[in-house]
């Protein structure tokens, strides 16, 4: 049932509104709104009611197993959410001045350099709202730097056929042209297409490592020179960084600038698709060119950096300055965490994705990579399942679903078949992996015992499988009373 | 150990059955010489008693002063049920809905937000969020030129009356594909879009017009007249508006009859905090005509195997997972939790709710201007109409007066001397919510009394003690 359903015509049941109607003065009568806009009016107890039994109907970290690769689905620490929300905090103005800011300028400026000091880059900052958007930041910089040269001859972005879709999108969105570049049966970069495609028109390489294909891209130093001898230079995705926090650091590696999730490796909360923050980090070259704002200091003061003190930067991402309160909480758990609790998030990711993977294989499923170490995630590929059993990757996902786990990351990437890419991440214990493990090997019987039954699942959730042909076809976005009544 | 539950004796056996010796090995891939040393500069951990007092320390240190700025963030206030439910793990702590049947509380929401979006902006679809106002313009902009098949211009119209964080941002993010953004002038005297700027590019190859309401002086528009005027001349209109006000001025949909093709703009009146300017959340809503051509996720209703209603991610042929190269944008994640907020914000407060609320706000601007008018050296710098954020000439600095008010515990507005030198340096952009009494405002005429006394006493340095 919809909340529009919910609502009755006249119904004013409110203690959210001011009680007065108060008058309108000196606005042009045909600057008014003539319709009032068709929303709920419902009681507040209704609301609550609603929207409470709503969340009953979604898997959750904090309710599931939440094995989604690439998607680092850690707890989320309360405290993080409760001290981000404290009413100091809450009720900032983006525009106060500097004096009515320090308390909040400072954390922003610590966090900063403790993600310098975690990925030893050279500069932080921390204006990208979300992923796409630092990958963006990331390959403007790139840009700016090459036209800041004078050299306008760079046309392309290389990019590994294993790459997130935002990879090849976000390069298009600075005007290049996405080129990608193969991968070996090892998971490793194919470095003679590499050599290949790397010239003078080339601006940079987008690169993940540890790769979506859960491996450590072995040669690494090798490309960083291959591409800077060629005039490029690397862009570090850092969407699997939990793998390496405290291990490797991507400006060791040799990448000149990085963008962070703090969604994933800091733990702040998804939220059911966002928001996330984003922030980058550049090796010196790039410093000039960060995106605005950025907290500076003088030792006791802190104050903000614009255009007039970063004249060269690649300008604003957002009105203000970012997800604020998202930062604020990755602040709350990397101080929490400290040096060493860092590098205890990627050994023990690590350390669970490697045991998942040996337990699954050992079970009979066949790993994508099986002469490879897992890094904080894994695949395994179901084709032979879909083959001989006729249970695909995603009959397996939805038959988890049932055993109250939620599924992992299904055909992605897209160069390996049928298959799951699982991210058990290091708050998980024992138990609940073993139960993973369980759960796939039941599923497995089953299929070999009634294919159907799996092929049907799920079966004990709001709603069976949709229909997505009619969702894309029969185009219904919104509640319309009069379609509803015709 | 924070948030890692392992014992050592499971440590022990989960690397008995990988067959590695240590932690350690599991790292053997990646090169020796690359590994980094530990990380002891960031210190040790601090437990949840220690890092509750540091954070209350830093928030205390930013005073909660009293705050007539408003700039494109709106101090209003949020029902309590609202983060009380946005914040149950259920939602907090759930991901994009990419398995739909474990989805549902999700998606189902996200399609009453858009339905909720649509029915205030008087339009046919919404997307399910984008990151906020100013990107939100962007992506219109990009989704503009796409949908422009006629001419393929790549040439925007941007008024200057734009918020200029805005104007930057777009700039930004669009400047990389060859788009040019062309300023348009505001008339000096009301605020409002210079309509004569505006002729000079009738019959002109541009893509859209940008249309906000009201712009960031706080001034109305006339919207049915851009509008109309953007049509005529073969542009796309795109609406830039507060969506709070739209509860009572005429929605973009409505404009000129036709209406606009985009509306996009920032959600943070709706549920969202001030929280030193995010997360907010970007709507935009299109004409059916443009559906294939948004950017982001979109929810869509249909049914299951059993013929029972649910919902789903659609048209996902757009977005860069399936499309890569070819999306609409590059955009992935986007601002749930904060459209999730919204849309409990809009079910508690209704039509009626928030059309008080922006009455109220409205009613507020008026008060304040009069009290502060009647100083007698201050006046509104623009005669065009005025909702609920105004600007006023002062008979000194912005800056300085900004400042002694600041050292009084009272943010006086937004000096407009830095983005907008041809207004001089008297010109201060203020605003007043429903959250502040008749007693703020008393407070906020009291202090600036005083400060401009002080000048004519010429004494403005003794009052600024952070002068």
């Amino acid at each position: 049932m919809l909340i529009f359903e919910h609502s009755r015509s006249g119904r004013r049941a409110r203690a959210q509104a001011p009680a007065t109607h108060d008058e309108l003065s000196g606005i042009p009568a045909h600057l008014l709104r003539q319709q009032p806009p068709r929303l709920p009016e419902v009681s507040e107890m209704q609301a609550v009611r609603h929207y409470t039994r709503l969340s009953q109907k979604n898997f959750s970290i904090d309710t599931q197993f939440y094995p989604l690769g690439s998607c680092t689905m850690k707890y989320n620490p309360r405290a993080c959410n409760s001290l981000a929300m404290l009413p100091g905090l809450l009720g900032r103005h983006p525009l106060a001045p500097e004096t009515h800011s320090q308390g909040f300028m400072s954390a922003m400026h610590e966090l900063q350099e403790i993600l310098k000091e975690v990925t030893g880059m050279s500069a932080v900052s921390l204006a990208p709202m979300a992923g796409a958007q630092g990958e963006f930041a990331g390959i403007a910089m790139i840009r700016a730097y090459h036209d800041a040269r004078g050299d306008r001859q760079r046309t392309e972005v290389l990019v590994p056929d294993a790459a997130h879709g935002t990879n090849p999108a976000t390069a298009v969105m600075c005007g290049y042209k996405a080129r990608e570049i193969p991968t070996k049966s090892d998971g490793d970069v194919d470095m003679e297409a590499l050599k290949a495609a790397l010239g003078p028109q080339t601006a940079g390489i987008m690169l993940t490592n540890p790769s979506t294909l859960g491996v450590f891209e072995r040669r690494i130093e090798e490309i960083a020179r291959l591409v800077h001898e060629a005039g490029g230079l690397l862009y570090y995705d850092g969407a699997n960084l939990n793998a390496i926090l405290g291990r490797v650091r991507p400006g060791d590696m040799g990448f000149d600038v990085i963008h962070m999730n703090l969604h994933k490796t800091f733990s702040t909360p998804h939220g059911g698709g966002g928001p996330g923050a984003g922030p980058v980090g550049v090796s010196k070259r790039l410093q000039p060119f960060l995106p605005i704002p950025v907290v500076g200091t003088d030792g006791d003061q802190f104050h903000w950096l614009e255009e007039e003190q970063l004249p060269q930067s690649i300008g604003r991402l957002s009105a203000f300055a970012g997800n604020a309160g998202v930062l604020l909480r990755a602040y709350v758990y990397a101080k929490m965490l400290g040096g060493e609790g860092m590098q205890r998030v990627a050994d023990y990711s690590t350390l669970n994705a490697n045991y998942m993977l040996k337990k699954l294989m050992e079970a009979g499923f066949e790993a994508a990579y099986p002469e490879r170490r897992a890094t904080h995630e894994f695949i395994i590929t179901l084709k032979r399942e879909a083959k001989e059993l006729g249970v695909n990757a995603m009959d397996f996902a939805k038959r988890l679903l049932d055993h109250g786990m939620h599924a992992p990351t299904t055909y992605f990437p897209l160069l390996v078949p049928e298959c799951f890419l699982i991210e058990p991440t290091e708050t998980e214990a024992k138990e609940s992996l073993d139960a993973f493990i369980e759960a796939m090997i039941t599923i497995r019987e089953e299929a070999r015992q009634d294919a159907e039954k799996v092929k049907g699942a799920p079966y004990s959730l709001p709603v069976r499988r949709l229909d997505d042909v009619k969702a894309a076809r029969e185009l219904d976005l919104r509640w319309q009373p009069e379609k509803t009544e015709a | 150990m924070p948030f890692i539950p392992h014992t050592e004796e499971e440590t022990r056996e989960m690397l008995d059955a990988i067959g590695a010796d240590s932690i350690d090995e599991l790292f053997d891939e990646i090169p020796h010489n690359l590994r980094c040393g530990d990380l002891a500069t960031l210190g040790p951990g601090l437990w949840e008693q220690e890092i509750s007092q540091l954070m209350q320390e830093k928030a205390r240190s930013d005073g909660q002063p009293l705050c007539f700025i408003g700039a494109g963030a709106y101090d209003h206030h949020v029902p309590a049920a609202v983060w009380q439910l946005a914040t149950r793990g259920e939602f907090y702590t759930a991901y994009t809905p990419y398995q739909a049947e474990a989805s549902q509380g999700t998606l189902q929401l996200l399609y009453e937000y858009q339905s909720m979006m649509t029915e205030l902006m008087a339009m046919e679809v919404s997307n399910a969020s984008l990151y906020d106002g100013a990107s939100a313009l962007a992506e219109a902009v990009l989704m503009a030129v796409r949908a422009h098949r006629k001419s393929k211009s790549r040439r925007i119209l941007l008024p200057r009356s734009l918020h200029p964080h805005y104007r930057a941002t777009v700039h930004t993010l669009v400047k990389n594909q060859g788009i040019e953004l062309v300023e348009l002038a505001y008339d000096g005297s009301t605020g409002q879009i210079d309509q004569n700027d505006l002729e000079k590019y009738r019959n002109e190859d541009f893509a859209a017009l940008v249309i906000p309401q009201p712009n960031f002086f706080g001034v109305l528009e006339d919207t049915d007249w851009l509008t109309g005027w953007s049509h005529d001349n073969g542009m796309l209109a795109i609406g830039v508006v507060n969506p709070l006000l739209m509860s009572i001025l005429a929605p973009p949909g409505t404009w000129a009859e036709t209406g606009v093709d985009i509306a996009c703009g920032d959600g943070q009146p709706l549920g969202a905090p001030l929280s030193s300017g995010g997360p907010y959340f970007g709507f935009m809503c299109c004409t059916q005509k443009l559906v294939r051509q948004m950017p982001g996720r979109i929810i869509g209703r249909t049914v299951d195997l059993d013929g029972k209603q649910g919902f789903a991610l659609t048209l996902q042929a757009r977005e860069q997972h399936i499309r890569r190269s070819k999306a609409t944008s590059n955009i992935c994640t986007n601002q749930g939790l904060m459209v999730t907020a919204a849309t409990i914000h809009m079910s508690l407060m209704g039509a009626d709710g928030l059309a008080r609320v922006a009455r109220k706000c409205h009613r507020n601007l008026n008060l304040l201007k009069e009290k502060l008018t009647a100083l007698g050296e201050i006046e509104p710098l623009f005669s065009g109409p005025a909702f609920h954020e105004t600007v006023l000439r002062l008979p000194l600095e912005a800056k300085r007066v900004l400042r002694t008010l600041a050292a009084h515990n009272v943010l006086g507005g937004y000096d407009l001397s830095r983005h907008y030198p041809e207004l001089g340096d008297n010109a201060l952009l203020v605003c007043a919510t429903e959250n502040r009494s008749a007693q703020d405002m008393d407070k906020y005429r009291l202090k600036m009394e005083q400060v401009l006394a002080s000048r004519r006493q010429g004494a403005c340095a003794t009052m600024a003690k952070f002068d």
